[in-house]
């Protein structure tokens, strides 16, 4: 006769103290940890364990295994997914008759299944924030090459996560990996998923679970367009001049907007014209002001940090030094392009915001008089038009905010740093 | 409703030598009911991928109809993947849970209405249309899922092993439902499965492929009867067919004490390659309890008897030679006996091939030759 077993990454004695013997429909309350559920095929149950909680899925033994494979490798690409922990096989109640095998996963903490989220009365630009998370995690996936079969809100979790919501998959029962997605299966799976949403939100309205305005078509068409300008803002490759180096600055802004944050940057010239790829990434909160700090000592705000590294790091790019370490080139931009871009500014006017933030709005500035223009405007250019255009007619926001009691005022240590002139104008600034 | 025409179809994944599906030719036939079966691998999933338009084409093409689907969008194939989703909706009736991704598509409500109430029907869901599914049984259940297939009134209906993750009892019910189902609507339909019962028992026609190539396609009858070479020979048939390699001795197999003829004809055929020798299969039922020296008759050695009441099979030893003969992934050789004969574990039983029950195959290409 078969006998008790688990199959499992990390060895989990407790999991053996479940009523594995009974049905998972039947198992008894004081086990269960009473969590939404989505629509499932299959019987789904979550249990507290040891102060973690895991959700348990009736399932066939090959399912189980194959899909327990796949959460892994799909952990392992860093998708955001949940967590196998294990299949359970050799099931028997005390008949002795065989009961379905099963996987157990880690339920996600703070999260939620969709279905339950969008059955709460929503803000309309939460819906939409809900399904762009989906359209982030669908591309994601699609872009390492698996293809989901059955994309749907019950099959999908919901975390917020700062100020952004983040979907995690949950199931991958009718998942495959493949090398690369076709087009055709990229499409397919997306119709599905469409269908799906559609359909669920259907059955929410039909429950008088949803509110009377929401569009469910509306929803499940807003999901394939977002999909798609962020399936083209991700792989469409671009050629264009080397004087058209605001476009790509434009192409990091529409993806910062969607949520994504540049990974990798590489921009190889040859006679086509220069023609850039971005890796996205999806990074924690506060990534950017550690990442900032520890390369070169400069201690701001999240999203400053992130348009500063976007620069650091097209900085690193157009000057080929990707292969060169990193901290070396983060100092040498700090020198050569940071500090001469705020000494430029007119002291007077530099105590007017705190660096970081001028460098940002100088970088704003430059991409918009680039765009204008239809051409890269240099550095120098760029901080005389922002100072007589913009800083000029901004309040001193020091002295609105004061200075902390025994705070130095930093930009009135700066006279003994001799004047190197004009920044370094050698790469163009791509951050927003 | 449509034929379906594979006409050289290759698919062959990048960074892989080895095509997964090898020039497959097939045609289905408008109507028909066709499994493609095989172990894991084989390439069925593929082909039938290949069909939906999930699986790129690299050589030859795939029809619907007299129209080359080959480049075509999935969603603009006219097909129908059933059971892709069967998790069905609580708030909604019956008739929603099936009609919802017409509402979808923009039909009209009147319209929606008649193709459900006409799948309602076929499927015996009518008095339910308008309860939530928490009423319906699991089959029922089951039914609602393959109705939103049916209302999309597709050409051809796709299934890739949809009774794989249902419970065994479901598994059998569910076989049954969708056999005589898709006989009674007619659609065309293509369904892979490894299960070579479920190809047995729901085929029209069965197609086995093994390692990316078409192996032979034909009526369960034949794929039985005739199986065109070893391969399909091991695959269909449960228990699976008794196979062997023998020594060809003055016009006859030496297949353990026993000689058995071969036809003339069948030895000219051999080759070279064949050195002499030649493969034999016989069914566990095509094998008669004889006495001790008959004619024909070669020992086998018992190890286990099961009986199954209507039946019984002894697992046992070919005696008297080194040959290897067994069946299917067991390393015996099966017997099927009467079950209020059954001998005992450790007997040696004296069994004879029944006239014309033996299949024969060439021992190097493995090529049925008679």
């Amino acid at each position: 006769m078969d006998q008790l077993q688990i199959t499992s990454a990390t060895p989990n004695s407790a999991l053996l103290d479940l009523p594995w013997r009974l049905p998972l429909a039947e198992w008894p309350d004081e086990v269960l940890a009473a969590l939404p559920r989505g629509i499932s095929r299959h019987v789904v149950r979550f249990v507290r364990l040891d102060g973690r909680v895991l959700a348990i899925k009736e399932i066939s033994e090959h399912v189980a295994f194959r899909e327990f494979g796949l959460l892994r490798q799909l952990n392992k690409l860093e998708i955001p997914g949940v967590v196998p922990v294990g299949v359970v096989t050799g099931r028997r109640d005390d008949a002795g008759e065989p009961l379905e095998a099963a996987l157990v996963t880690e339920h996600l903490a703070f999260s939620l299944p969709y279905r339950a989220v969008f059955s709460q009365s929503l803000r309309p630009d939460t819906a939409t924030r809900l399904i762009d998370a989906l359209a982030v995690l669908l591309v994601r996936l699609h872009l390492v090459g698996f293809y989901w079969g059955d994309v749907s809100l019950s099959n999908t979790l919901f975390r917020r996560d700062a100020h952004q919501f983040a979907a995690y998959l949950v199931d991958a029962e009718t998942g495959a990996l493949h090398r690369e997605l076709s087009p055709k299966q990229r499409e397919y799976d997306l119709d599905l998923a469409r269908t799906n949403i559609i359909g669920e939100l259907m059955d929410l309205a039909a429950g008088e679970l949803l509110d009377d305005e929401v569009d469910e078509i509306g929803i499940g068409d807003a999901l394939v367009s977002r999909y798609a300008e962020l399936w083209e803002a991700l792989t469409g490759v671009e050629s264009f001049d080397v004087d058209e180096r605001w476009r790509v600055e434009a192409r990091i802004a529409r993806l910062n907007q969607l949520g994504f944050d540049v990974g990798e940057l590489s921009i190889t010239t040859d006679i086509d014209g220069t023609t850039v790829r971005i890796r996205p990434q999806v990074v924690d909160a506060g990534h950017h002001s550690r990442r900032l700090f520890r390369l070169t000592g400069l201690d701001v705000q999240d999203n400053q940090a992130r348009r500063l590294l976007n620069d650091l790091d097209s900085y690193r790019a157009a000057t080929d030094r990707q292969d060169e370490d990193e901290p070396l080139v983060a100092h040498d931009w700090l020198q050569n392009v940071f500090h001469p871009t705020i000494r430029a500014v007119p002291r007077d006017l530099r105590r007017k915001l705190e660096p970081a933030q001028l460098y940002h709005e100088i970088l704003d500035h430059r991409w918009f008089i680039s765009e204008q223009a239809g051409r890269d405007v240099p550095m120098p250019e760029t901080v005389a038009s922002y100072v007589d255009n913009v800083l000029r007619h901004r309040p001193d926001e020091k002295a609105i905010l004061g200075l902390a009691p025994g705070e130095k005022d930093p930009e009135l240590d700066d006279d003994d740093v001799a004047d190197e002139g004009a920044p370094e104008d050698d790469h163009f600034h791509l951050s927003t | 409703m449509a034929t379906v025409t594979f006409d050289h179809a290759t698919r062959i994944y990048p960074g892989t030598e080895r095509p997964a599906v090898d020039q497959l030719n097939l045609h289905i036939e408008d109507g028909e009911f066709l499994v493609l079966v095989g172990p894991s691998g084989c390439g069925k999933s593929t082909s039938l991928r290949m069909l939906a338009g999930l699986e790129d084409v690299n050589g030859g093409s795939i029809f619907i109809g007299d129209r080359d689907v080959t480049d075509v969008q999935p969603k603009d194939r006219d097909i129908a993947m059933v059971f892709q989703n069967y998790a069905l909706y609580p708030h909604m009736s019956v008739a929603d849970n099936m009609g919802f991704a017409l509402k979808i598509a923009g039909k009209p409500k009147a319209e929606i209405r008649e193709r459900v109430e006409e799948a309602a029907k076929i499927l015996d869901l009518t008095e339910y249309l308008d309860r939530k599914p928490k009423a319906l049984s699991g089959g029922q259940r089951q039914r609602v899922a393959m109705g939103r297939a049916i209302v999309r009134q597709p050409q051809v209906f796709l299934m890739d092993e949809p009774l794989s993750n249902l419970d065994a009892k479901l598994r059998v019910q569910t076989r049954t439902q969708i056999a005589s189902l898709q006989r009674r609507l007619g659609v065309t339909t293509v369904y892979v499965t490894h299960d070579q019962t479920e190809a047995l028992t729901m085929g029209d026609r069965i197609a086995v492929l093994e390692g990316g190539l078409l192996q032979q396609v034909g009526t369960p009858r034949e794929m039985y009867d005739t199986p065109q070479n070893v391969f399909v020979a091991g695959f269909i048939g449960s228990p699976a067919m008794n196979l062997g390699t023998f020594e060809i001795k003055d016009g006859a197999a030496q297949l353990g004490a026993a000689s058995v003829p071969i036809e003339r004809s069948v030895i000219d055929g051999l080759t070279e390659a064949d050195n002499n020798r030649i493969t034999v299969g016989f069914r566990p039922e095509a094998l008669d309890v004889v006495g001790a020296g008959s004619q024909g008759a070669f020992d086998v050695k018992v190890n286990l008897v099961e009986e199954l009441g209507s039946d019984a099979f002894v697992y046992g030893d070919l005696q008297s030679s080194t040959a290897d003969l067994h069946s299917g992934s067991s390393d015996q050789v099966i017997v099927r006996i009467d079950p209020r004969e059954v001998p005992m574990k450790g007997d040696t039983i004296h069994v004879a091939i029944k006239p014309g029950k033996a299949h024969l195959f060439s021992a190097a290409t493995g090529n049925r030759l008679s």
